[in-house]
Order: structure tokens, then C-alpha cells, then sequence
């Protein structure tokens, strides 16, 4: 076994949480208080990340970009994972799915995104369809050559930043023995095209700033030419670029328990009752001693199936392990984090009721932590007969 | 014209450091080590110098155990063109003395004829504030010492320093060693590119005894403490209250 990171990796690690640190700390409680991102402040970090060479990191050399293998970017989003999300939103990271874009869809989507000239954001969601994806009701018809495009998707992060959208659209239905099976169709929208709005969708109790959007189609006409990957290949374009996302949540949770980590600890060690330190108390000290444990596990499981997709090798249920465990475990730890600090813990003096509001939803998005356990029983099971 | 910069490898900034039980020195067990920040400094301004068409090559140099590899790796990463380790000890605690420090690095100017030394004011572990004076010396440079402003013009540079009634310009010949201060600029980030090419650059590995220089200590610590505690402050109101609070506390 391979353990432990190059000198390349310490650098990139050092280099993103002091940016995480110097450029994206200062402007949080401005995002919290306010729920906006200043478009100055925006395009400041965005700038900042293109200089360093950062920006669309996730993408490889072929396009220009770094071409990070799956363990380094895993790195780079752990330390993002410390800051806001509304923030480091700017610290672009286009969809990958990108990759998929064809003949002149490159130069009008994927150079435009990962230069940083256009952002993207990417729709799947629907009121009716969480993680049930095929239950979408978001449809396109054919009206001569064209597709015409109507339904709505909610919770659609970074889309009131997007230039334009992936968003994934029934095409049709088989008929299958287990019943009717929508066929998928993945499909790029500009902002502004006919019949595409986008608006504002709930206040949500996590990552403030960082918003989930409405869409909404009406007669939405697309030509073929807005077609990412082939008609009715959603799940096909879906399986191969999406594949590797949930590394994301579980990544960030690590990344952000390690710094609700820091103030446990820090605080485990200055606070005095009955006349000693907190942390000389096992009540306190064994939950710090159980917060970094489980970390630890996280960071590692995390950082295993990051490893196992650079190698080639079969990741899924590595990866809904990560997800599933790094998910919870931020649940626990910033749970402890406000323990240890007592009735301070939840005032908003410290940062760690917000810590403790986001991870709620580190649980929910990208695969629920049911559809994880789902995931890593089948894959167990299923060769079993069971 | 090359630019040499001494960088040392000391305990990170942000790290509390701990004294150890029997006072020896402090822990360095698991602590975070980074390059001193104003090294930094002098690497940066090094690369600006280079960026300006004002320099053809940066060269860092580090002085200690052989970790501080990788704090050179950091300097390649910022922008320097190579480096060169000299292994001195293989104690992580034996911390080489200025003296011996700037006699290695007299040997390294010989060697490499820089026309400028950029280096830290002082290291933040032992704030010698010694090692840039004595190269000078040594070599018998100009020097021009807590720089918060650096021009090179031909052969010579004019530097402003900060100094206790405020700034202070001098005009310097080169070749010449300039240690800068705190404010002379802002160290920039190693860009992802930067750090996917520090590899490939050249780091020569040295010892001490290539150059002939005895590192043995000449100081012996007597013992190390912690600074006296201090009870924290508290925040008042108003001036009447300050001046209560004053009043109860004798001091006025």
C-alpha cells in the first residue's frame, strides 16, 4: 500500500487552504448575514483563481487545465470544504460532464466554462423527483426537427451564477418487464433562451449564499444541436461523468470538520470550570479524542476511493461509503462541537451553529444517505442473488 | 544578475508553540513546519526583481536538516529557478548558529557570484536578527538591513528602511545584502502550474563539510520558558467606566 502525499500534493494543499483562509474567511459573515455573494467579491475570487492556475482544476491538460487526478482534486475540494460554499462556488469547478460536449458545443460550453468566461449548473432535481430520478416529469417533445422542452426542476445550486445549464429531460418511455422506464435526454440551455427562466427557490436552513434555484420550461425550443451526449443518453452521459461527484460531498464534510475541530479542541483547551480546563474533564476530552477519530476514518475512506478511481479500479461503493460516512460523521462532530462550547456554541458569536446547519444537508444532497446504504447493500448483494 | 535567498525551515506561524518539560527548548514533535515568513518576503521579492527584467535568476539556499527540502520545494513553487539544500545536521533541535550560517552562505556567494542576497530580517523561531550582518562582514558587502522598499538601479540599490523614527533611504553598492521587513510585500501563493514544475527544477543536495565549516554550537541554551501569562483584557462601555475601572485598579 501507497501512503502518504508528494511534495506536489503538500503544496497544493498548503496553497488552497491558505486561500480558503485569506481570501474566502474574511467575507463569510457578509454571505451569512446578508444570504448574497457581492459580484465584486465574486469576481475577485475568481480572478484570484484563475491567476493561480486553479480554476476548472478538475479538467485535464487536453482542454488547457490541470488535469488533476481524482486524489488531488479530492484534496483541493477538502480544503474548499473548510470555507462558505457560496464563496468558493468562484473557485470554479465546472461540471465534468462538460467533457461530453461535441463538434462546436466545445467552443460555445466547455473552453467559455473552464476559461471562466461562462459558468455552468447543472439540473436534475424535480419537485417530484429526488432521488427518484426517472420519476422526472420535466419533458421534451418532438416538434419537427426540434425538441420542445416543459417542466420545472428545483434546488439547482450555483444556477443564478450559470450562463447556461445542463439540465436532464425525458425524451420518451419503454416498455420494460419491470414496467415503463422514461428514456433520459441531457441537454445545454443558454440563460435568456426563449421559453427558460430562472428564479429564486426556498430559504434553506444550510450554506447560506449558496441558493438553490427554480427553473422553469414553457415551451422551451431546443435543436439538436443542445443535445450534451446522445438523444435519450442521459443516463449513459449521467454514469460517466457523474460517477465521481459525491467524492465532492464527502471531501468537503472532512475539510469542514477539521476546522469545527479546531475551535472544539481550541476551546477544549482555554475554558476553565471548577478550576481546571474543560479538556482535563474525560466528558470533554473523550469526545475530542471520538471527533478526530472519526475524522480521520473519513478523511481516509474518502481519500481510498479517490484513489481507486485514478487507478481504475471499481469505485461506487467506495464512493457512497465515503459520502454516506463523511456525511455523518460532520453530523456528529459539529453536534460535539457545540457540546464542548456549551450554551456559546449556538450563539452566533461562533461560528459553529452555522457549521451545524450546513452539515444538515450534507446528509440529503447528492444521494441521500438511504440511497448510499442502498447503493453499497446492492453492490454486496446483487452478486450474491440476494 | 543572480539573486541568492536564504530560507529556513522554522516552526509554522500559526502553530502555539509548547515548551518542553525540562526546558530544554521547544516541541517540535508533529508541529508544523513552514518556510519563515519573511523569507517569504525575500523569495518574493526576489521573483519581482526577476519579473522586472531586473534579475536573471533566483537561486534559494536553506541551511539545517535535510526536511528542509521542502521548504525549498516551496520556493521553487513561488517562482526561484533552484535550490540548493546544505545538510548541516541531522537534528531536527540543533539549530545552526548565524555565524555558522553566514559562513556557509559566504562559501555558496563564492561559489555562485549573486550580485544581490535577499534574505529574512530574522527567523521567527530564535529572532536572531544576526545572520544577514554577519555574510556581510564576512564577505565585506554593503548591507542594508529591515527593508520596506527595494530599487535596484545598476550598481547599486536604493533601499528604504524601517527603522525606529520611521523610514530611512540609503543608496547601497551592489553587490550587497538587503534583509527585508514586514511590509515589503505580500508573498503571492504558489500557482498550481508553479507547483506541477518545482519538481522538475533543480535542488542541489550540500553538506557543511563541502564548504568546510564547522556548525558546532558556540551559545548553550540555559533554559527555555514561556512568556509570563498575561490576565485578559476586558471591554468597557464608556469613558466613566474606564476610568472607574482605572480608579479600582490603583492606577489612576
Amino acid at each position: 500500500m501507497q501512503y502518504g502525499l508528494t511534495e506536489e500534493q503538500e503544496m497544493i494543499v498548503s496553497t488552497v487552504r491558505s486561500f480558503v483562509e485569506n481570501e474566502i474567511y474574511p467575507h463569510e459573515d457578509l454571505v451569512e448575514r446578508t444570504g448574497e455573494v457581492p459580484a465584486e467579491i465574486a469576481a475577485e475570487i475568481k480572478r484570484k483563481t484563475i491567476d493561480l492556475g486553479f480554476y476548472a482544476c478538475n479538467f485535464p491538460e487536453s482542454v488547457g487545465c490541470a488535469g488533476l487526478s481524482h486524489l488531488e482534486f479530492a484534496l483541493v475540494e477538502r480544503e474548499l470544504g473548510r470555507g462558505s460554499m457560496a464563496l468558493n462556488h468562484f473557485f470554479g469547478r465546472p461540471q465534468n460532464i462538460l467533457m461530453a460536449c461535441q463538434g462546436e458545443q466545445i467552443e460555445r460550453y466547455l473552453m467559455p466554462a473552464v476559461r471562466g468566461d461562462r459558468m455552468d449548473a447543472l439540473a436534475m432535481t424535480e419537485p417530484g423527483a429526488g432521488s427518484d430520478v426517472r420519476g422526472m416529469k420535466c419533458s421534451a417533445r418532438r416538434d419537427g426537427g426540434d425538441w420542445v422542452v416543459n417542466g420545472t426542476k428545483h434546488f439547482i445550486s450555483g444556477a443564478e451564477h450559470a450562463d447556461f445549464v445542463i439540465v436532464f429531460v425525458a425524451t420518451g418511455e419503454d416498455d420494460t418487464p419491470k414496467g415503463p422506464k422514461k428514456r433520459i435526454t441531457c441537454f445545454l440551455v443558454d440563460r435568456g433562451h426563449p421559453g427558460f427562466t430562472i428564479r429564486d427557490g426556498y430559504k434553506s436552513v444550510s450554506h447560506r449564499g449558496y441558493k438553490n434555484m427554480i427553473l422553469e420550461f414553457d415551451d422551451c425550443r431546443l435543436p439538436d444541436a443542445q443535445v450534451l451526449g446522445e438523444v435519450d443518453g442521459g443516463f449513459e452521459v449521467m454514469n460517466t461523468w457523474l460517477y465521481a461527484t459525491r467524492i465532492t460531498v464527502a471531501t468537503m464534510c472532512v475539510g469542514r470538520a477539521r476546522r469545527v475541530f479546531d475551535y472544539a479542541l481550541d476551546y477544549a483547551a482555554t475554558r476553565e470550570q471548577f478550576g481546571q480546563k474543560i479538556g482535563k474533564f474525560q466528558g470533554v476530552s473523550f469526545q475530542i479524542a471520538d471527533m478526530i477519530t472519526e475524522i480521520d476514518a473519513a478523511d481516509l475512506l474518502t481519500l481510498a476511493a479517490a484513489d481507486r478511481l485514478d487507478k481504475g479500479l471499481p469505485a461506487n461503493r467506495e464512493i457512497a461509503s465515503a459520502k454516506l460516512y463523511a456525511s455523518e460523521m460532520l453530523a456528529r462532530v459539529t453536534d460535539a462541537a457545540i457540546q464542548v462550547h456549551g450554551g456559546m456554541g449556538l450563539m452566533d458569536d461562533y461560528p459553529l451553529e452555522r457549521f451545524w446547519r450546513d452539515a444538515r444537508v450534507e446528509r440529503i444532497w447528492d444521494g441521500t444517505s438511504e440511497i448510499q446504504r442502498h447503493i453499497i447493500s446492492r453492490d454486496l448483494l446483487r452478486a450474491l442473488g440476494a | 544578475m543572480k539573486v541568492l535567498v536564504p530560507v529556513k525551515r522554522v516552526i509554522d506561524y500559526n502553530v502555539k508553540v509548547r515548551v518542553k518539560a525540562d526546558g530544554s527548548g521547544v516541541d517540535l514533535a508533529n508541529v508544523k513546519m513552514s518556510m519563515n515568513p519573511f523569507d517569504e518576503i525575500a523569495i518574493e521579492e526576489a521573483i519581482r526583481l526577476k519579473e522586472a527584467g531586473k534579475a536573471e535568476e533566483v537561486i534559494a539556499v536553506s541551511i539545517g536538516v535535510k526536511q528542509a527540502q521542502e521548504t525549498l520545494r516551496t520556493a521553487l513553487a513561488m517562482g526561484a529557478d533552484r535550490a540548493i539544500l546544505v545538510v548541516a545536521s541531522d537534528d531536527v533541535h540543533q539549530d545552526i548558529e548565524p555565524l555558522a550560517v553566514a559562513k556557509i552562505l559566504a562559501a555558496v556567494v563564492k561559489e555562485e557570484q549573486p550580485g544581490l542576497v535577499l534574505c529574512g530580517k530574522q527567523a521567527i523561531d530564535n529572532d536572531m536578527n544576526a545572520t544577514g550582518q554577519m555574510l556581510s562582514a564576512l564577505l565585506g558587502w554593503s548591507q542594508a538591513t529591515f527593508a520596506s522598499e527595494v530599487g535596484v538601479e545598476g550598481d547599486h540599490a536604493v533601499v528604504t528602511r524601517e527603522v525606529d523614527g520611521g523610514l530611512q533611504t540609503i543608496k547601497v553598492k551592489m553587490p550587497t545584502i538587503i534583509s527585508v521587513d514586514l511590509r515589503l510585500n505580500e508573498p503571492r501563493y504558489a500557482s498550481l502550474p508553479n507547483i506541477m514544475k518545482a519538481k522538475k527544477k533543480p535542488l542541489d543536495e550540500k553538506t557543511a563539510a563541502d564548504y568546510g565549516v564547522d556548525v558546532t554550537p558556540r551559545l548553550s541554551v540555559v533554559k527555555t520558558t514561556e512568556p509570563a501569562a498575561r490576565a485578559a483584557g476586558i471591554k468597557v462601555g464608556s469613558v466613566d467606566e474606564l476610568v472607574s475601572k482605572l480608579k479600582e485598579a490603583g492606577l489612576v
